[in-house]
């Protein structure tokens, strides 16, 4: 039986699917080079949508490392907290995982935004958009912050109080965003790399269908063009 | 601030900074030897870092001291210090040779534009190797893809089939490294890292499709990277019709770098626990590497271009290290890295030969070869010994790589792929012994336009060549390099990844 709710909810998935397979189609299947380097672009897009649509999390946190607040902020964990931008600053407290990090102790717990866990625990999406049900962090165990280490006291109470907000809010996890514009960098650069010798083959050759010049290869090679190359050259 | 501390980031700084330099020269010498002094400058740096490496074991170095697993982390361990040194050791053997060929290939206008391109390149392929950082890996590769689609487009000049076969090389290169990339965002959605060693230990254990499918989109975007055998349509034309000197340094370092990636993925980040590995060596790298060790060394024979010919001989010897790697064992593991190595080594050295007989007669078809030991004696003798690497002559790098396979498939119980190793062998008897008898026992042409008498390549281009023949024969006797450095990777790898 199809579940369409479980379908309509992975929206973002499907977006990426689909747009990932015209773009793989439109390389392979079109002989005019301009048309195979659109379908490249289209083809990238659709994996930044996909980094990008994962970078939401529903009762994620910014990663933070206590241990190096209690060194007085000049360790190198602290640098490395603020780079990452805190959301809700925890002095104190020694649970140091990372957002997406299932801890050590319990490995067969799964990353808050792991799809097995999210089909297990929230097929109706709980979160406050209707998109956080995708991401919706399946239980305690994923967030280490929800479970607070004994012995520290009041710092301890308030950063339960504060992962318990936090669990209802959807986070943008920057790094994704972060990866896709160095991504993005490099598809435009392979964009007029693409362009660039598209206008050289034009200016060599005189077409950039690539049947044509197929063709016009073997008629220097050979004298003539062969089978469906020679078709296409005369058409 | 220490220069050894910063020994890790060296190769790959070095070239990349130069390579931005190298824009600002005025053309002609200038960019060359800036490109040749700075290869050489990576060389230095790679080799001493193979040194320490050896001696003291794996070096981590921190990007901008962020401690991984948030800030990049370089891991240099054995596994990728050989290949740095091999990357940097052809860039440095290449570089010199480059100025002669390229000015006679390419406008001299470009000159520092194909000397940044090269060295932005060399960059690149450093990078990948140093990196322990999956999305890093995929950027160093972008970067070292995109100088190397300009650099072989550069030869549109001496035919402009480089054009068409730089960009079918982009189109492929592009598909390749965005599915990798979809393979690595998987990864990351399933771990929430992208440090190699940290999604080594928080994969341990996982076993659901979004893991497997991260495998397979990693294993084909690398595999159209290295040109395993379906995959390898772009190579030929691209090696074939790109700047002989730049065909050299590609093909003995590209896919080798790429080879690596895969190891890298296989051994330190997936780990022999994942059953999802064990089958893709059985059932995909096993079969693929087989047949190409055969398909493609039997177009090899066919092919009347001989840089075409031991383009598609490369796609063949690929076929090996993916044999060595689809064992799964150690033994298998550490033929792959020996023979990604002297693979380099005999293929630089072949191409190198090829760019000097095209440097005196403008062709690289097998009529050209005809009779080349009365005209170029030095170059012909160049092309016969690595050519006997090549097949696996005793006393060359060549059988050290076949006798390690061969060991390897016996320990693995395969007898069947010690026997499809000898036979592809006596492939490659044929299609090098083919040009071989062009040039020892034929004529040079009398007539047409290869008959004009021709000098010996000129000096700047026979030293690095024959540099590389005696690495060649260095290498074949003395082992303890590239086999002894190999099987103590292998072992390092094997253990991370929980093989025997």
């Amino acid at each position: 039986m199809i579940d369409l709710a479980f379908i309509a909810e992975r929206y973002n998935y499907w977006i990426f699917i689909v747009l990932m397979m015209i773009g793989v189609y439109i390389v392979i299947s079109r002989g005019n080079l301009v048309k195979k380097i659109v379908g490249l672009n289209i083809f990238q897009t659709s994996v930044f949508i996909y980094y990008i649509s994962i970078g939401k999390v529903a009762g994620g946190t910014a990663p933070i490392l206590p241990a190096a607040y209690e060194s007085g902020h000049e360790g190198k964990g602290a640098r490395a907290s603020a780079a990452h931008g805190e959301s809700a600053p925890a002095p104190g407290a020694a649970s140091g995982e990372s957002l997406h990090a299932a801890p050590q102790s319990a490995p067969e717990a799964l990353p808050a935004n792991d799809l097995a866990s999210a089909v297990a625990q929230t097929p109706q999406g709980a979160g406050p958009s209707g998109e956080a049900g995708l991401h919706a962090a399946p239980g305690e165990a994923a967030n280490p912050l929800l479970a607070p280490p004994d012995g520290a006291g009041d710092a301890a109470s308030a950063l339960g109080e504060a992962a318990h907000k936090a669990a209802e809010i959807v986070y943008s996890n920057p790094l994704p965003h972060v990866l896709i514009l160095t991504a993005i960098v490099v598809g435009v650069a392979t964009t007029a790399v693409g362009l660039a010798l598209a206008v050289r083959i034009r200016e060599a050759y005189g077409t950039i269908e690539e049947d044509e010049l197929e063709a016009a290869d073997d008629i220097a090679e050979f004298g003539a063009a062969f089978g469906e190359k020679a078709e296409g050259a005369r058409a | 601030m220490n220069l050894m501390a910063q020994l890790p980031v060296l190769p790959v700084v070095i070239p990349f900074v130069a390579g931005a330099l190298a824009l600002l020269l005025p053309k002609g010498r200038a960019p060359w030897a800036w490109a040749t002094f700075v290869s050489w400058l990576s060389f230095l740096a790679s080799a001493l870092l193979l040194r320490e490496v050896a001696a003291t074991g794996p070096v981590s170095y921190h990007l901008g001291d962020w401690p991984p697993p948030w800030g990049i982390e370089y891991r240099i361990d054995l596994a990728n210090a050989i290949v740095l040194a091999l990357v940097s050791g052809i860039a440095a053997a290449v570089a010199p040779f480059a100025y002669e060929s390229v000015r006679a290939e390419i406008d001299e206008r470009q000159s520092p534009y194909f000397y940044a391109a090269f060295l932005i390149c060399v960059s690149g392929l450093l990078g990948v190797t140093a990196t322990g950082d999956a999305f890093n890996i995929f950027v160093f590769l972008e970067i070292s893809s995109l100088s190397t689609y300009a650099l072989v487009a550069m030869g549109g000049r001496q035919d402009r089939r480089a054009l068409t076969a730089a960009f079918t090389y982009l189109v492929m290169g592009t598909l390749g490294a965005t599915f990798f990339v979809i393979g690595v965002g998987l990864l990351y959605h399933a771990t929430g890292t992208l440090n190699l060693a940290d999604l080594h230990l928080k994969l341990a254990g996982q076993h659901n499709r979004v893991v497997e499918a991260g495998f397979a989109f990693i294993l084909v975007g690398i595999g159209l990277k290295l040109a395993m055998f379906p995959m390898h349509l772009w190579l030929p034309n691209a090696y074939a019709y790109a700047p002989s000197a730049v065909s050299a340094f590609l093909a003995a370092t590209a896919t080798k770098v790429a080879v690596y990636v895969l190891v890298r993925f296989f051994y330190s980040v997936f780990g022999l626990d994942f059953a999802f590995l064990g089958d893709a060596l059985t059932y995909v790298l096993l079969p693929l590497g087989v047949a190409g060790m055969f398909v493609a060394s039997l177009i090899a024979v066919f092919q009347h271009d001989v840089k075409r010919m031991l383009a598609y001989s490369s796609v063949g010897q690929i076929g090996y290290m993916l044999l060595g790697l689809s064992f799964g064992t150690r033994e298998g593991l550490a033929a792959a890295l020996i023979h990604l190595v002297n693979h380099g080594l005999m293929k630089g050295a072949l191409f190198l030969a090829v760019a000097c007989v095209v440097y005196r007669l403008g062709d690289h078809r097998c009529a050209a070869f005809s009779g080349l030991a009365r005209r170029m004696p030095v170059t012909t003798w160049a092309f016969v010994l690595s050519g006997l690497s090549l097949i696996g002559v005793p006393g060359t790098v060549g059988f050290v790589s076949k006798w390690y396979l061969l060991e390897a498939s016996f320990a693995a119980g395969h007898a069947w792929a010690a026997f499809m190793i000898v036979a592809s062998s006596l492939i490659a008897v044929l299609y090098v012994g083919r040009v071989v008898e062009l040039m020892l026992l034929r004529e040079p042409p009398e007539q047409g336009p290869l008959s004009e008498p021709v000098k010996e390549a000129p000096l700047s281009m026979l030293i690095p060549m024959w540099a590389l023949v005696a690495a060649n024969l260095y290498f074949g006797l003395r082992t303890e390099f590239t086999a002894g450095f190999a099987e103590q990777a292998a072992a390092a790898l094997m253990t991370v990844s929980g093989g025997r």
